[in-house]
């Protein structure tokens, strides 16, 4: 059959937006802004509310056609005096969109305006913006200019401060509350944004939160410009494209660049970085983490050695599961994004320096057709990915370990860990179940013991 | 509770049905504020919610990835027969295509898709940016179709211009342009089309098997388990039978104009409405008396049979009072009674989409002390299910996560369900999963029960 390559089919990639929209809900007390349709915030919301199971609120400037043909200006500025006046933030994150970039607003200068001509009543919110046309990158992308746009807005040089800035990439939840747990154990003051951890899988309220508890303060962000480091992970994330970059740049906090710390190496990686920079032992419990890992490789290296795995999603996840795949002799036969930073195929190469002779496929800017035919003809064992890879999983029978996001299909996608060697643990745990099920309901027999 | 306040320009948009008082009429119609946290979706949303169970055909979305990605497989509108409609199509413009014109990959993903899916028709949905950019989709969509030989229909749906119902009449008018293409010949007298009926979880199978039943001939149902070859015939019905006021009553007048072919509105939910249903297009053909003979037979066996299983519900739901805020008013006059059946009173009911006429009645249908909203949003959603003590609210994927945290139940009344809700067998289900909500015993650790935050 010959195969549609000019149009996407079932994409593995979101809009800019989206990821914009995630970053903002990790700033405390801050609303989510989109410049554009009312069709995009609530796609948007719908999409994060299926795998996250939280209320989140993303108001929308709602183009009408007049917007459209004059310029967006009157809209976003009686949308933001709307948002203050109800929700009250501190801050609002304005995020664009195809259409408000394609009519060419300029949102800098609008804002500027609205700073004035609405300085007196409510308390001016600050004001974010973040250009995130959908036309450009994926998810990803908006994401870290929601980042970078925020540390830009807010960051201020002051007295150096022993403070470690971190920029995680797009985690999960409990990632980031285990990072947050890492650093109280170092005794290392951090600066971490975003921090949804609470905002996107907290508890349960008395009454609606307009706003979420949650997220890191405003003023938090204020001195990640005289920290005394910044963490960046995310391998192919590029200092021009991040707050790290940005930091270094415009204050001289020096950037330290890691790939998510997925598996032991990358793990070891992050915790000598800690070390080195706040000049103490990894505290004993990590050791412990770290020595069960050892462990429990050991114990399940047998179920997963040489098996074959189709990994796909965001380039940096790919990258990290890559690394720790490989050390645990599992052989990823295609390393596939639906991104397209060209740097995909170079980091893989760094890890794995004879990917050739292995065989090893990578491709930037596929959709799950794409994957799908590869797929058929390099028969992996399984599939490792988010939960949009369940389609062809079905149809062809390979069976799907789901991580990252969107997790729409199973519950706690948002308490799942991937990071550090506790993350490690939970997924070498959950890749041996895998094979181990597999295996166990291939059998006629039906043992008990596996 | 800190007080709430209501966004200027949306007082007109909420009442609270009071004895006594003269009431102006809602403000409906309207687009959301700017700056509202709208529940509602943009003029896309609303095309490709009617046109996506048509399943023998392709659903091609023109402009960059978000609106195609965010519309994969996301329905829970099922097929007997092929499954195009759950795949994503999108062109992906990128900056290139904005500046130089997306045409060119417009007519190249439609051929190559065409050729390789071989559908029976396509839909080439515009979004947001298609118009600014100046894309002739029209002429596109006219050389591809004479190309492949199948209708290739554009579906005028730029997110920006008007609101979801005027998306939904975007899709009709191009199921307009297919209605009256195919053959009408052997279409019994004594048939109907099923007018916004979209198969979720196989409910159009249930309510056809119902006026099979009855002797009735269903010639195309719009567009639930939708083939184009069917709709190319629904001409040929005798009488539209229209469900989902919101989506397709725009389409049911038009096939009135044209084709001369008279429409009711119905509604599926709750026995006495779906009785009702059937009823109704019984007694549009009254030459034959035993169209209503088997009416009563359908509508006695089911109620048989399922009456005695609601009584369990009945008893253990009697005084709950519930929160409706869905898409359709129609749907929200059917809930409104449903819930009555299993006991429950409705203490807030509200609509995305509703008309004049539509929240008149429900005016009329509600008890004293409801609230009525239009076009609500989550903090006055909440607000109102608080002060009303509400133990359920129903509504659509947005709104489950705010019932959930407030700590009250909740069932999904949404084109993303995967249990039938509608036909009498859909009453057990909606009742089941009420009670199931409602009476589980997790709400004791809510805040609002006095739980610890």
């Amino acid at each position: 059959m010959k195969h549609a390559k000019t149009a996407t089919q079932n994409a593995c990639k979101l809009c800019n937006p989206l990821g914009a929209c995630l970053a903002f809900r990790g700033i405390e007390n801050c609303v989510p802004f989109l410049h554009g349709s009312q069709g995009c915030a609530t796609y948007i919301r719908r999409y994060l509310i299926s795998h996250y199971k939280e209320p989140i609120d993303i108001a929308s400037s709602n183009f009408h056609e007049e917007s459209a043909v004059f310029g967006g200006s009157h809209n976003l500025k009686i949308g933001l005096k709307n948002v203050s006046d109800q929700y009250k933030p501190k801050v609002i994150g304005v995020a664009t969109t195809c259409l408000s970039e394609t009519i060419g607003d300029d949102v800098p200068g609008i804002l500027r305006e609205y700073k004035k001509e609405f300085k007196n009543g409510t308390p001016m919110p600050i004001l974010i913006h973040a250009s995130t046309p959908s036309y450009q990158g994926s998810h990803i992308d908006g994401f870290h200019a929601a980042v970078r746009a925020t540390v830009k807005t807010l960051a201020e040089k002051g007295e150096e401060q022993s403070l470690i800035n971190l920029f995680p990439n797009m985690v999960s939840p409990a990632d980031l509350r285990y990072l947050k747990e890492i650093f109280a154990d170092f005794q290392a003051p951090l600066m971490l944004l975003p921090d949804y951890s609470q905002t996107m899988d907290g508890g349960p309220w008395g009454e609606y939160h307009r706003i979420p508890p949650g997220g890191t303060p405003a003023s938090a962000i204020v001195s990640a410009g005289s920290a005394s480091a910044s963490i960046e992970f995310g391998s192919t994330l590029e200092a021009s494209k991040s707050a790290a970059g940005y930091l270094e740049e415009a204050f001289d906090v020096p950037r330290y660049h890691l790939s998510l710390p997925i598996g032991i190496k990358e793990s070891d990686k992050f915790f000598s970085l800690l070390e080195t920079l706040t000049g103490r032992p990894r505290p004993e419990k990590y050791e412990d983490e770290r020595r069960r890992l050892i462990d429990a490789y050991a114990d399940g290296h047998k179920y997963v050695f040489e098996k074959k795995v189709i990994l796909y999603g965001e380039e940096d996840l790919v990258v990290a599961m890559t690394a720790f795949l490989t050390e645990i002799g599992m052989t990823p036969v295609l390393c596939a994004s639906g991104g397209k930073s060209g740097l995909l195929k170079k980091r893989i190469k760094e890890l794995i320096p004879n990917m050739e002779e292995l065989d090893i496929k990578v491709r930037e800017g596929v959709d799950f057709v794409d994957i799908e035919d590869e797929a058929k003809v390099l028969k992996p064992d399984f599939l490792i990915g988010n939960s949009k890879g369940y389609t062809m999983s079905r149809k062809n029978k390979i069976p799907l370990l789901r991580l990252g996001f969107p997790i729409h299909d199973r519950f706690g996608g948002q308490r799942m860990h991937h990071l550090g060697y506790r993350g490690t643990q939970e997924l070498f745990d959950r890749i041996v179940n895998t094979v181990i099920e597999q295996r166990q309901n291939a059998s006629s027999i039906g043992y008990t013991y596996m | 509770m800190e007080q709430i306040t209501i966004l200027e320009g949306r007082q007109k948009q909420i009442f609270e049905k009071k004895k006594g008082v003269a009431q102006p009429d809602i403000a409906c119609d309207t687009s959301s504020l700017s700056g509202s946290v709208s529940q509602r979706a943009c003029v896309f949303c609303g095309s490709r919610v009617v046109l996506y169970p048509i399943a023998d055909a392709i659903h091609v979305v023109h402009g960059p990835i978000g609106c195609a990605a965010y519309t994969w497989d996301i329905r829970g509108a099922v097929s007997s027969g092929p499954e195009l409609h759950r795949l994503s199509f999108s062109t992906d413009l990128q900056e290139m295509d904005v500046i130089y014109g997306g045409e060119k990959k417009l007519y190249h993903s439609l051929i190559e898709l065409i050729e390789q899916y071989k559908p029976k028709a396509a839909f080439i949905y515009s979004t947001c940016i298609v118009g600014l950019i100046g894309d002739d989709i029209e002429a596109v969509c006219k050389k591809v179709a004479k190309e492949s030989g199948i209708p290739v229909l554009p579906v005028h749906s730029e997110g920006f211009k008007g609101t979801k119902k005027d998306g939904y009449k975007a899709a009709c008018h191009a199921l307009m342009k297919l209605i009256g293409t195919g053959s009408t010949e052997e279409i019994s007298k004594y048939s109907i089309n099923i007018l916004g009926e979209f198969n979720l979880a196989g409910e159009a199978w249930i309510i056809r098997k119902y006026y099979e039943k009855m002797g009735i001939e269903v010639v195309a149902t719009l567009t639930g388990d939708g083939r184009i070859d069917a709709v190319r015939r629904a001409h040929g019905a005798t009488l539209n039978v229209v469900q989902c006021s919101g989506s397709m009553t725009w389409l049911a007048k038009e096939m009135e104009e044209k084709y001369g072919i008279p429409y009711i509105r119905v509604s599926y939910f709750g026995i006495e409405d779906m009785s009702k249903s059937l009823y109704d297009v019984a007694k549009y053909f009254p030459d034959r008396p035993e169209i209503m003979e088997a009416a009563k037979a359908v509508v006695s066996e089911e109620v048989k049979s399922l009456y005695p299983s609601l009584q369990k519900f009945k008893k253990a739901l009697t005084g709950k009072k519930a929160a409706i805020y869905v898409g359709g008013a129609f749907k929200t006059f059917s809930l409104i009674k449903a819930l009555r059946s299993i006991g429950m009173s409705v203490v807030l009911a509200g609509s995305q989409t509703g008309n004049k006429d539509d929240y008149a009645r429900l005016k009329e249908m509600c008890d004293e002390g409801t609230v009525i909203v239009d076009d609500s949003n989550p903090v006055e959603l909440s607000k109102f299910i608080l002060e009303k003590e509400a133990d359920l609210l129903i509504g659509g994927v947005k709104e489950r996560p705010i019932a959930f945290k407030l700590g009250i139940g909740f069932c999904d009344h949404n084109h993303e369900r995967k249990i039938p809700l509608a036909g009498f067998v859909g009453m057990y289900n909606f009742a089941l999963e009420v009670y199931q909500s409602v009476m589980s015993p997790v709400w004791q650790f809510a805040p609002r029960k006095g739980g610890t935050l």
